[in-house]
């Protein structure tokens, strides 16, 4: 199934180092995840009322810029492009919600990996060792960043199938394990106006838990509900604007392994993705507890 | 004493290396660096030598463990000492899940904690926790001791068959067909055993001893709902 | 012959088997347990025919002109990979389900054959071992008399996911199979229902497997072909899965597979047929460019050297059989039926493996009836019906123009029931329209 990694930096000077760390640590599980790969940064907010969109399109030599003027001219809002590879980060000085329509409508075959004021998702089809260096993430600097290596259960191995899921403004998911009541689940958040791009279970949770934070319910309370609703086997990792959570299911069969140092938080579904972070042989190293959400932010 | 560094040379070699010696052998103490969370370590030995991991073992350390002597200096991931079948298998941190999973004989110390399952399947290893375990621990649990000196996660002992479990402090629920069990003196003078073997300091008495019910050994409608 | 002037009509929704379960289920308060596979009609390989030669192809002798039968399996990463003769295995049956007497002919048979036999949810007995050249070891769920000793001793190792009789059910042995022997062998009390577990205690999921099979290939020294068995349900991830998670062969068990006991519903309600399984499993090995690389088996039903020959077409690398072995071992043979009858049953119709009281000796742990059984006797029967099945798919095979069975392809096969095309992916004879080219599969 999947290998996910997570790193949340306490101490601020440590944030140049990100990218070298999270690409150490989703090498790290390559085996338990050969087919994609995929990361979210969370790094370089923009300006207040401004958005930023992670895009991909298959065709490495797509028009971005081309698009990007579009976009300009229909919001009337300044928009920068910067193309990587078959991603393009577009920020736009507007709401990201006119933004992502314009887009859908007008250019369907562009697809939204990640919004937000500053998280930014990578993710492709690949070894992770070449999806990061693809991307340049080694050399990326935040906060904070998951990531998640995938061995394809039930659907196909697709750039969009890979992890993580966007469902909200800078929140993202990864999953290692495998959902058994996804498709009504699907049915039922379609039905609640939630659009899907693949049949992953994982882009089911994400949706869940976006659709009850759209209710009104805190992080905490979302991936509370999701013990009730969600069936299955899974450890969640899950990037937010201001931190990471972590969840795993009642019966716990999916490993999942946190150490914690005053410099840093790290998660990974092995401890091997944590060995090389500074200062491990010193961290606190435990796993977390079944059906208990675990949350870090930097409030 | 020879060490090995696993910065330098691979799982497979030095399993190789381990599995190659004879048991006349006189190359009984190794000292493996660097561990760093690998998988397999030191696992399907056959002799009584003794193997020191400096440092996190990833999955199945010490699996299948026969007559040797394994020691992890840190915490042990997923299934360490899986069915061991004697020798003895030493944690100084903690274990990840399936600690001592279907051990056969031999002996397993945690000196930390240990995760859930641990001594699930288990069938005949004496399992010593110096911490606490995590739900469904011994699970299916035929054979064998699992002796707890914290606490137990949920559904201890689950559908347990013939082992003996024993809890020093608080159980969060015992599983389908487990119950207490009176401690006599000859429950505590073979946990006294055990305690010493681990090399743990705590009185036996205080232990609560748990065991099957025996109401699942066969199939009856009126037991449908532990099923 | 006379008729009933009563026009009594049937119910098709609660015929007569169906009525006595409902008064077996109010009486007894607990489920059916059985063993064999399932009994229902099904689409089957009965369902698919050769197009044999004709004047665009030309067929092999049957005498001079060789057809090659052997197989190789585990050649990706074994450092000893196994050779058998003929492209048919025993399955794993478990010592416990089955007498000592059964294991030892099988064995036997298997040996003078070239081919290899398979231990089950109990552990190698010396009886195997010595009697069966070729012996696959079976890594269960609940690891009954798993010990490195044996893992090493064994020629291939087959981590067990599940089986088609029972797709995510454990294994079960009823009390008075649970004899002296067997309870030692599984670490049980004498004379207990054996409840089984449906996970593998120390890992879940194909990633996990991954760095279980890894572990067993470090304390084998890499030396044995490992192969993964699963029920067919989900049949193309699963395959998929299993050669991501390392396997050297993938053994995939169609519903029709049997069993010592289990729930009637497990048998009947769960699991895909045969007849589609070996179609999306081949598929799924070829999206990866693992077809013949790693290596297909298939059970579940196989009967006649006709099903092999259609399994090796449709892309299996070999087939495993059980319930045939056992029928060919004595299985619903017409002898002793006062025992038959004793059960409750007739030759023909007997699944009552779980009771203990096999009449001729296979399925029982009771001395008096397995003497019904002389290994000698068995293995000669075995070793006839896979000489029969080899001959069987040798014929068809040259029938065919192939001058080796795995040169069969799908090509050389049509379907006669649009069920049977669209399961199998092979035109319906006459037309060359397979239902559901176009969906997803």
């Amino acid at each position: 199934m999947c290998g996910i990694v997570g790193l949340f930096l306490k101490n601020p000077d440590l944030r140049p180092s990100l990218g070298r760390h999270i690409k150490v640590m989703l090498i790290g599980m390559t085996d338990r995840g050969p087919d994609s790969a995929g990361i979210a940064v969370y790094h370089q907010p923009v300006e207040r009322n401004s958005c930023k969109l992670t895009a991909f399109h298959a065709d490495p030599h797509h028009h971005w810029r081309e698009i990007g003027g579009q976009l300009a001219e229909a919001l009337a809002a300044e928009v920068d492009v910067e193309v990587k590879g078959n991603h393009a980060v577009i920020k736009v000085a507007a709401p990201d919600s006119g933004a992502r329509a314009w887009l859908k409508k007008n250019h369907p075959d562009v697809r939204i990996m990640g919004y937000g004021e500053l998280m930014e998702v990578y993710k492709d089809m690949g070894l992770p060792a070449d999806v990061v260096a693809r991307y340049g993430v080694d050399a990326m600097e935040g906060s904070h960043a998951i990531g998640h290596t995938r061995m394809a259960t039930e659907s196909a191995v697709t750039t969009e199938h890979s992890h993580p899921f966007t469902a909200a403004p800078d929140m993202c998911l990864v999953h290692n394990g495998s959902l058994s009541n996804h498709n009504n689940l699907r049915k039922w958040l379609r039905h609640h106006g939630h659009d899907f791009e693949t049949d992953n279970d994982s882009e089911v949770a994400a949706r869940y838990f976006a659709h009850r934070m759209g209710e009104g319910a805190t992080l905490a309370e979302a991936l509370e509900a999701g013990l009730s609703d969600l069936d299955g086997f899974y450890t969640f990792t899950m990037g937010t604007r201001d931190g990471f959570a972590v969840l795993r299911d009642g019966i716990a069969c999916k490993p999942a392994v946190l150490a914690e140092t005053d410099d840093w938080v790290a998660m990974a579904s092995e401890f091997r993705s944590l060995a090389n972070l500074p200062g491990v042989d010193q961290a606190a190293i435990w796993e977390p507890k079944p059906a208990v959400v675990y949350t870090w932010s930097l409030q | 004493m020879i060490t090995v560094d696993l910065a330098d040379t691979s799982v497979r070699a030095l399993n190789d290396r381990l599995h190659k010696l004879q048991p006349e052998t006189n190359e009984r103490a190794w000292h493996v660096i660097n561990p760093k969370g690998a998988h397999a370590l030191a696992c399907g030995l056959t002799i009584p030598i003794e193997v020191i991991i400096e440092g996190h073992a990833g999955y199945y350390c010490a699996g299948m463990n026969k007559e040797a002597t394994v020691i992890v200096n840190g915490h042990a991931g997923q299934g360490v000492a899986e069915n061991i079948m004697s020798g003895e298998v030493r944690v100084k941190g903690n274990a990840s899940q399936a600690a001592g999973a279907s051990g056969h004989g031999g002996l397993l110390v945690i000196e930390g904690d240990a995760s859930a399952r641990c001594g699930i399947s288990m069938k005949g290893v004496d399992i010593v926790v110096g911490g606490s375990v995590g739900h469904m621990s011994a699970f299916m649990a035929q054979a064998g001791s699992l002796v707890v000196c914290g606490d137990a996660g949920a559904s201890l002992g689950d559908s347990l068959y013939e082992a003996r479990l024993y809890v020093q402090g608080s159980v969060e629920s015992l599983g389908a067909d487990c119950v207490e069990k009176k401690m006599t003196p000859h429950h505590i003078a073979k946990l006294e055993r055990l305690l010493a073997r681990a090399g743990i300091k705590t009185d036996a008495r205080r232990f609560r001893r748990y065991g099957s019910a025996r109401r699942l050994y066969n199939f009856h409608v009126d037991h449908a709902d532990a099923y | 012959m006379s008729v009933d002037p009563r026009g009594l009509r049937p119910s098709y929704s609660f015929p007569q088997h169906v009525l006595a379960e409902i008064h077996r289920a109010a009486d007894q308060g607990l489920y059916e347990i059985r063993g064999y596979g399932a009994k229902r009609h099904l689409p089957t390989f009965d369902d698919l025919v050769f197009l044999g030669a004709s004047v665009s192809r030309y067929p092999l002798e049957g005498y001079r002109e060789r057809c090659g039968t052997d197989v190789t399996i585990g050649a990706r990463f074994a450092k000893k990979p196994i050779h058998l003769k003929i492209p048919i295995t025993i399955a794993g049956m478990s010592f416990g389900a089955l007498g000592a007497n059964a294991k030892e002919a099988l064995g036997r048979a298997a040996t003078e054959m070239g081919t290899s036999t398979t231990t089950g949810d109990g552990g190698m007995t010396e009886e195997e071992r010595r009697s069966s050249k070729t012996l696959v070891y079976q890594v269960l769920p609940s690891r009954y008399g798993m010990n490195p000793d044996d893992l090493r001793r064994a020629d291939a190792i087959e981590v067990v996911v599940g089986q088609g009789a029972k797709p995510g059910g454990g294994g079960m042995l009823l009390g008075m199979k649970i004899t002296e022997r067997v309870a030692k062998m599984r670490t049980l009390p004498v004379g207990i229902d054996q409840r089984s577990a449906c996970r593998h205690p120390d890992w879940t999921g194909p990633d996990d497997l991954t760095i279980k099979i890894q572990e067993i290939r470090e304390i084998t020294d890499w030396e044995k072909p490992i192969y993964v068995k699963v029920g067919a349900t989900r049949t193309r991830y699963d395959v998929a899965l299993a050669v991501k998670a390392g396997a050297d062969a993938v053994v995939v068990d169609g519903m029709q597979g049997g069993t010592a006991a289990t729930q009637d519903v497990f048998i009947e309600h769960a699991g895909i047929p045969t007849l589609p399984a070996v179609r999306l499993a081949v598929e799924a090995l070829q999206e990866l460019d693992m077809h013949r690389k790693v290596q297909l088996i298939v059970s579940g039903g196989i009967r006649s050297g006709a099903d092999v020959a259609k399994a090796l077409a449709l892309g299996a690398d070999a087939v495993s059989i059980g319930v045939a072995a056992m029928v060919a071992l004595g299985c619903n043979r017409p002898m002793f039926i006062e025992d038959y009858h004793a059960l409750g049953t007739e030759p023909g119709f007997c699944h009552h493996c779980h009771t203990g009281k096999c009449p001729v000796g296979v399925t029982t742990q009771i001395p008096e009836l397995q003497a019904r059984l002389k290994p000698e006797q068995g293995a000669r029967w075995l070793k006839n019906y896979l000489t029969v099945m080899t001959l069987e798919a040798q014929t068809l095979a040259r029938a065919c123009g192939k001058s080796h069975v795995h040169n069969l392809e799908p090509d050389d096969l049509v379907a006669l029931t649009v069920e049977a095309a669209a399961m199998a992916k092979v035109p319906l004879a006459g037309t060359d329209w397979i239902p559901g080219q176009n969906s997803r599969y």
